[in-house]
């Protein structure tokens, strides 16, 4: 208890940190005057504005720059359905759209949104009112874990579209057929 | 990720113009691989000047019967264009086989060619690398280098080049088209757009400062039976083995291009001409000048064999 008390990782953490956590660090008492002094003189956190829609509603947020859309959904406006897994690209449980196409929210800072239109779990359905990809889920068990679940849910509400807008992918035969017929051939196989 | 500054520009002139003003700056497109190595502080931009609103995302007709792809099209939307999935095959497949819709949805034409190699000893910052820092060592020339090159490296460094649509891109002689800080537009064939490592392998493509990638040109189609094949540790969403993109014509002539070799797509023309007499033949006079290590020999026999299914399936 007397280490977590001390922050002493945290504190040498938030030293490479942002303003921010600086602020948060001085209201904990936790590190003193020389350093705080050393890091306010050397880090000005660069910071912009974005507006965009989230699940229909707009947002006008002023960010660090180096926010991702990932951390601006869970962090900012606590949308905590979207799950951070890998942070790199990898897993794909950040998996949001954005104009209707299915990203990546991790690889993307929120500063690149501006003026777009984002669905997050949350924008999918309710409890009350499942999406009709979120009752599947619940009807055929369509979990391990569940952590990632959100992702796979707005991954898959995507993937229904590209198919109905005929954008082929890497099952894709014949690249002049159309595609429905394509995803045909594969779910015989 | 280290702190930068941020600013959105409207002309691809702009753009230029604002990189040659703030040095240590970045374009940032799509970011997909951008932001991944900002958060390992591989890339530490102090200024990222966000292009990826410009109106460089459309795919026109040449007046000379070929397309023009905006920079900053999609994989996504190149890879399902109507006139690329008729005409340029070999594109549409080879973008199709990277990466994952999620990513191919970002990521762009441009970005997906300035991309930077997946060689572990780059992304493992404890790790002397010539790439990541010149001067610093390889240490894959004696670590873990299955994935890494056969050909066109050297003492100083062995990364591959990761893209597919880049060998695609070399199969059909496209051409990449800039825009300098002064507004001077210049026409690059992508043969001469990368540069092999040498004693300065941070440096890959001929691109000058500040100089922003606004189209790719595609020359009239072809025509012939276009394939991709890429070959993996895994089906799909991962790195090439190797790759063959090839155009194969009636008469026994094509055109062919290998991905995961070399630290850029490699192609020969003029070799080209001995493709009549077999994948076997051909790959050993293509690959002649290989040196690869003792893990990632089998690339060539992997070339081989790979080309020969193609000409089979060509000739069926």
């Amino acid at each position: 208890m007397e280490d977590s008390n001390k922050l002493n990782l945290t504190r040498r953490e938030m030293i490479v940190g942002t303003a921010a956590a600086v602020t948060i660090t001085l209201a904990a008492g936790t590190i003193n005057n020389v350093e705080a002094l050393a890091i306010a003189k050397a880090e000005i956190v660069p910071s912009a504005k974005v507006s965009f829609t989230v699940n229909g509603k707009i947002q006008q947020l002023h960010m660090d720059t180096r926010t991702t859309l990932l951390d601006t959904l869970r962090e900012h406006l606590q949308l905590t359905g979207t799950k951070k897994g890998c942070d790199h690209g990898q897993c794909g449980a950040c998996t949001v759209l954005v104009n209707g196409r299915r990203i990546n929210s991790c690889l993307s800072l929120a500063l690149q949104h501006e003026g777009d239109h984002i669905v997050t779990i949350e924008g999918l359905g309710t409890p009350d009112s499942l999406h009709p990809m979120q009752a599947a889920f619940v009807k055929h068990d369509g979990y391990q874990c569940g952590y990632c679940t959100p992702g796979q849910i707005c991954s898959a509400v995507a993937v229904l579209q590209e198919i109905k807008a005929g954008i082929p992918s890497h099952v894709s035969a014949d690249l002049t057929v159309h595609q429905n017929l394509v995803i045909w051939k594969y779910e015989r196989e | 990720m280290k702190s930068f500054t941020y600013e959105r520009v409207h002309t691809p002139a702009e753009a230029a113009a604002a990189a040659a003003r703030m040095p240590g700056s970045k374009f940032l497109a799509g970011g997909t691989n951008l932001l991944d190595l900002m958060k390992l502080q591989i890339e530490t931009p102090v200024h990222l000047i966000d292009i990826g609103k410009l109106e460089l995302n459309k795919i026109e007709h040449t007046s000379s019967g070929g397309l023009r792809i905006g920079a900053l099209l999609s994989n996504t939307d190149l890879a399902s264009d109507a006139s690329v999935r008729r005409d340029y095959q070999i594109l549409s497949r080879a973008l199709l086989a990277g990466a994952s819709g999620q990513l191919r949805n970002k990521a762009t034409t441009a970005g997906n060619l300035l991309q930077r190699t997946r060689c572990p000893y780059f992304y493992d910052t404890n790790q002397p690398c010539n790439k990541r820092v010149p001067g610093s060592g390889c240490a894959a020339i004696n670590g873990y280098s299955r994935q890494l090159a056969v050909i066109g490296s050297g003492d100083a460094c062995i990364a591959t080049h990761p893209s597919d649509m880049a060998v695609a891109m070399m199969a059909l002689d496209a051409t990449i088209e800039t825009v300098n800080p002064k507004g001077k537009v210049r026409s690059i064939p992508i043969a001469d757009f990368y540069r092999l490592p040498g004693k300065t392998p941070h440096i890959e493509t001929v691109l000058g400062k500040a100089e922003l990638i606004t189209s790719v040109i595609l020359p009239p189609p072809t025509g012939g039976m276009h394939f991709y094949h890429k070959v993996r540790d895994r089906s799909s969403y991962a790195f090439a083995l190797v790759s063959v993109g090839a155009i194969l014509q009636n008469d026994g002539s094509g055109r062919i291009a290998l991905g995961g070799v070399a630290a850029k797509p490699w192609r020969s023309e003029s070799i080209e001409k001995l493709l009549p007499l077999g994948s076997k033949a051909f790959t050993e006079k293509l690959l002649a000048k290989a040196r690869p290590t003792h893990e990632n020999a089998f690339k060539i026999k992997l070339v081989e064999r790979t080309l020969e299914g193609i000409l089979k399936e060509g000739r069926s």
